[in-house]
């Protein structure tokens, strides 16, 4: 995991559900490189193939929220997304994500603070975001179990040293 | 220090004498559930370096999202998950004639009062109807306990939904859950547990609770809990072979809020586009014209939705140019709306019944939506694509009030046909 990052920004609304990041007519598909294509669709049908490899989410509150389906962070992080930002998540969303290794930072303001296309730098550790202009935005640090999950790479290679003790 | 009875649950299933809420748990589960959406969790299974289910009768497939397959995907997920069932000895496996997990678990006797319930489901929050403490994960989280038996849990802190009276006739639990959703909002529990109590929750059947339970999830909460009452005792005493007890809160334990909703005259409340708390009062909504009813799903497919339709439809004929699409929670359900005659007088009315399972509620098949198209459903969720396209709109609304609706073609007060 990479805990700086210097990459244009997706500023995304409140309340974007998991119906939109993954839509439910594509739930039968189960390769993260046929996922990513459909990523954020119910948004916009044009952002999966405009994202660059670590370009960042900024999103409003409740992101992530609705259905449990983990292809939703899977789709993200197939899609090239390195952290999502946003003021709140939807706990399901939250846990998926770190299991997969995806950072998350809860940072109040950025998504008013941040429009399409601004590059951002975000300290994943110091759970700080850097505006195009300067300012920095202090968000919350992500917990130490959190930390911890994602510095292994995800649930995954703990579960593996755990079960293979 | 004081604890609610779901702190309680986690600090025995965690062997623990006492938690508080923020600390990280492990604790063992009693029921882990996987749905036909999860094929993942197998795939995440073996990645860990998994080989052996951990205890066989504490985890269960139940195909209930693409059932029957849609897709030819789906039923090549039906055929992996199946093989695993197999080749781990599963105990008991729902096949596509079962119905929906949330139907059918309780119905098959697998859900009790004071148990630690997950499943990879969000809607697992309906299982505090029965004093369970449910909650729903994804596919990697459900593999780690399908290996270990355990997950790790953040023990969350409570906030109190007080209802009190009792509504009208015609004014259903989803009403009432919808009017909590307008008062909480879409994100006013996330990282908490909702109680439900209060003289209507004291007084409401097992089918009433479930429905309330299980919106609890649209408020962002990590799961629901309301005090079992003599139904909730007389429906598990039938149908479980298990063990269980009843778990009380300290008197006095600290609620992080509450909210107290007076629920005498309460009218029929709808979530109009384009979100699940932008919920409003029948009067105060228009009179929309909708191509499309569905009385059906987790939340609305109960042989009591179904007879508040029957109610209101039988010996009439839905509006011309309408289509009324019931899904049976599970064949149980289907099966007492056959022997009772309600279904045969809804088919009558110009009702389409499918096979029970979760149906278009989730937009993957049986009565999808194109753009243009506005649908009434007594399901969970209007979010933007729910049922189909983007640009199709879903009100949601009680099971009674899809009835009446179907019945005029436009948005209809149930109490005034």
């Amino acid at each position: 995991m990479k805990t700086t990052i210097k990459h244009p920004v997706f500023v995304l609304s409140d309340n974007v559900d998991t119906d939109q990041i993954y839509p439910g007519r594509y739930l039968d598909l189960t390769a993260p490189e046929d996922l990513k294509k459909h990523c954020l669709e119910g948004v916009d049908e044009t952002l999966a193939a405009r994202f660059e490899q670590d370009d960042i989410i900024v999103a409003g509150r409740n992101f992530g929220c609705g259905s449990s389906r983990e292809h939703a962070p899977i789709a993200l992080k197939a899609m090239g997304a390195s952290v999502i930002i946003a003021e709140s998540f939807a706990r399901i969303f939250y846990r998926n994500a770190i299991n997969l290794g995806l950072p998350l930072l809860v940072c109040p303001g950025a998504a008013a603070a941040l429009q399409n296309g601004d590059v951002a730098q975000v300290d994943i550790a110091a759970g700080t975001v850097t505006l195009p202009d300067g300012r920095v935005l202090v968000g919350e640090k992500v917990s130490e179990h959190a930390m911890n999950i994602l510095s292994a790479g995800g649930i995954k290679p703990l579960m593996r040293a755990q079960l293979e003790k | 220090m004081a604890m609610h009875a779901i702190q309680k649950i986690l600090a025995k299933a965690a062997g623990k004498p006492s938690v508080q809420a923020g600390e990280i748990v492990t604790a063992k589960v009693d029921l882990g559930e996987v749905n036909d959406l999860y094929l993942q969790t197998i795939y995440s299974f073996y990645e860990m370096g998994a080989e052996k289910v951990s205890d066989p009768d504490k985890i269960i497939f139940v195909f209930d999202h693409y059932a029957p397959a849609p897709t030819i995907n789906a039923a090549q997920i039906h055929k992996e998950m199946r093989a695993f069932v197999q080749e781990q000895g599963l105990t008991r496996h729902f096949d596509i004639d079962a119905g929906v997990c949330h139907q059918v678990m309780p119905e098959a006797g697998r859900v009790r009062p004071g148990m630690v319930l997950v499943a990879t489901d969000s809607h697992t929050t309906t299982h505090g109807a029965f004093g369970a403490f449910g909650t729903g994960v994804g596919a990697t989280d459900m593999a780690a306990i399908m290996a270990t038996g355990e997950l790790w849990f953040r023990v969350p802190s409570v906030m109190k939904i007080r209802l009190e009276g009792q509504p009208g006739p015609k004014v259903l639990p989803k009403d009432v859950a919808l009017k909590c959703l307008e008062q909480v909002r879409a994100d006013g529990a996330v990282y908490q547990a909702i109680e439900f109590c209060g003289s209507y929750v004291e007084a409401l059947d097992v089918p009433g609770r479930m429905v309330v339970c299980n919106l609890a999830v649209e408020m962002g909460a990590k799961t629901a809990y309301m005090q079992p009452n003599q139904a909730v005792l007389d429906y598990v005493n039938e149908r479980t072979q298990y063990p269980y007890e009843v778990v009380y809160t300290d008197p006095d334990f600290e609620y992080t809020r509450e909210v107290v909703i007076d629920v005498n005259g309460l009218s029929p409340q709808i979530a109009v586009p384009w979100s699940v708390d932008n919920v409003k009062p029948i009067e105060e909504v228009d009179a929309v014209a909708f191509d499309q009813g569905f009385i059906g799903a987790c939340t609305g497919g109960r042989f009591e939705d179904i007879h508040e339709a029957y109610e209101i439809l039988k010996g009439k004929h839905i509006a011309p140019g309408r289509r009324l699409v019931i899904i049976p929670a599970s064949k149980e359900v289907m099966a007492k709306a056959a022997d009772t005659g309600e279904m045969q007088a809804l088919m009558q009315a110009g009702a389409t019944f499918c096979a029970p399972g979760c149906g278009p509620c989730l937009g993957v098949h049986e009565g999808l939506l194109t753009k243009g198209e506005r649908c009434i459903t007594a399901s969970n969720r209007n979010f933007p694509g729910r049922m189909g396209s983007t640009q199709a709109e879903i009100y949601l609304a009680s099971p009674a009030t899809v009835a009446a609706s179907m019945l005029t073609g436009v948005l209809t007060d149930p109490r005034t046909v």
